[in-house]
């Protein structure tokens, strides 16, 4: 008799089959055996996710009060950002990765700013020009300059449109990290696509889906918590 | 820039662009992919949206569901469905990126049917026409610019995921970039890839920029001076 025979039966990925009783959507027994990779990817994923989206507001912010203060930018502005929402997320992963590091999440990192600038831009900017002209008047009467209006006055009231941006841009970022796995950094991409190609293992394609899904609407709804908080306004008038 | 340049040197090959599972192959594969699943998309979106608009309801589940879909990975359902008794192949794929397409046909729909003046739609019963005539003759018609930017967004978004194919041997051009990943870099796979991915934004850019032009093109000429009128109103006055 073998060392081998005793041995426990194989990992589960070796030895799911293609289909049937054995290959279950959704099982228990993987998750428990394989927490530690599941918890690294989720991590990886939520934490890739943090960097895009807040990059992305650090850059799309500015970008749009200068549109909001400069108006014959804001064609231009919205334009480019327009076209590099435009060029496909894997194009533009492909484009990236040769240049700045087939191996470095910096690659998946660059692509998801630029898709989450145009969301950005855009709400922020529709969030700015809503602010009504009798409340500029009246601040500029009470002796506000051009910053401390922007400051005290027009980013304040701009927050509903600014948060809303931010909601989709972080709920469609997680998504597309996913992505990343085309150079090995897709984080839960990496579980659905592993999967995939690990004979087809049905709990682990599944296992990252709901993980995946589950971030963003938890992200999501912890940001609509967020705005709620910070906009203490919109509710009273609502109620 | 140096990969830039190889990309460039790999496009400039013409068999590049001949071989079995080249350039003209994979465009081929990418453009038939998107444009069932575009046929798909609209064949479900469109009667929704345009039932749903007629009503006059549902216009939160239509967003919500809008919303919902855009936290699904495209990749998970592109490794999902060919599980499914859809079966491996070109199905799966189609049904994968119409479920992305759905959304913004949609819900421009539904949007192009209420943006409508009730006036409008008052007169319109006023003079006797039943719902179908309604639908047919006031409703259709002024809702087309709606119609055709909500087919634009979905074809543009179509075209561009449908490159994610690739992950799943699903055809298409993102083959030539997971192709190049095949090779690797130290072996000149660099420029292979940047060729992908220069053929994928210029395809989605050039479906974005004609479809731009028909979207003009069928909006009548009374509809057009309001839609362009609309942004300046919405700029800040001073």
């Amino acid at each position: 008799m073998s060392f081998l025979s005793r041995a426990p039966a194989p990992a589960w990925p070796l030895a799911a089959p293609a289909d049937g009783p054995g290959n279950p959507w959704f099982s228990w027994r993987y998750v428990h055996d394989n927490a530690d990779e599941i918890l690294s990817a989720l991590q990886f994923h939520a934490g890739l996710t943090a960097r895009a989206v807040v990059i992305a507001l650090v850059v799309a912010l500015p970008l749009a009060v200068v549109a909001y203060w400069w108006r014959p930018l804001t064609g231009p502005i919205l334009a480019l950002s327009g076209v590099l929402y435009t060029i496909p997320s894997l194009a533009l992963l492909a484009l990236v990765a040769p240049a700045v590091g087939t191996t470095s999440d910096t690659s998946v990192l660059i692509a998801l700013v630029l898709y989450a600038l145009l969301v950005l831009v855009r709400n922020s900017l529709a969030g700015l020009t809503q602010v009504p002209g009798e409340v500029r008047d009246a601040a500029a009467g009470m002796g506000y300059g051009r910053v401390g209006r922007l400051l005290r006055i027009e980013l304040p009231l701009a927050l509903p449109g600014i948060l809303t941006g931010l909601r989709l841009a972080t709920v469609s970022t997680v998504a597309l990290v996913t992505v990343g796995s085309l150079i090995g950094k897709g984080g839960l991409g990496e579980m659905i696509l592993g999967g995939f190609r690990n004979n087809f293992y049905k709990a682990e394609i599944m296992t990252g889906t709901i993980l995946c899904v589950g971030l963003a609407l938890v992200l999501d709804l912890v940001l609509a918590g967020v705005g709620r908080l910070l906009t203490p306004w919109t509710r009273e008038r609502r109620s | 820039m140096n990969y830039f340049r190889e990309g460039f040197i790999w496009l400039n090959d013409p068999l590049n662009w001949t071989n079995p599972g080249g350039l003209l192959d994979r465009l081929e594969e990418h453009l038939v992919i998107s444009l069932w699943a575009v046929l798909l998309g609209c064949a479900i979106g469109w009667p929704l949206g345009i039932w749903l608009g007629h009503r006059g309801r549902g216009g939160g589940a239509v967003i919500t569901f809008a919303n919902l879909t855009l936290a699904i990975p495209t990749l998970a359902l592109l490794t999902i469905l060919p599980l499914t008794p859809l079966g491996f192949g070109k199905p799966p794929v189609v049904v994968a990126l119409a479920v992305f397409a759905v959304p913004p046909l949609l819900a421009n729909a539904y949007t192009g049917l209420r943006q409508i003046d009730p006036e409008t739609r008052d007169a319109a019963k006023g003079m006797g026409l039943s719902g179908g005539q309604l639908l047919r003759q006031v409703e259709l018609p002024l809702s087309v610019p709606y119609l055709a930017a909500g087919l634009r967004t979905a074809a543009v978004q179509v075209v561009a995921t449908a490159a994610l194919a690739a992950f799943v041997n699903g055809g298409g051009l993102g083959e030539i970039i997971a192709a190049g990943f095949g090779i690797g870099m130290s072996n000149g796979g660099g420029g292979q890839i940047v060729a992908g991915g220069i053929a994928v934004a210029l395809l989605a850019l050039l479906v974005e920029a004609l479809l731009a032009g028909v979207q003009r093109l069928v909006t009548p000429q009374a509809l057009r001076g309001r839609q362009r009128r609309r942004p300046t109103a919405a700029a800040p006055a001073g």
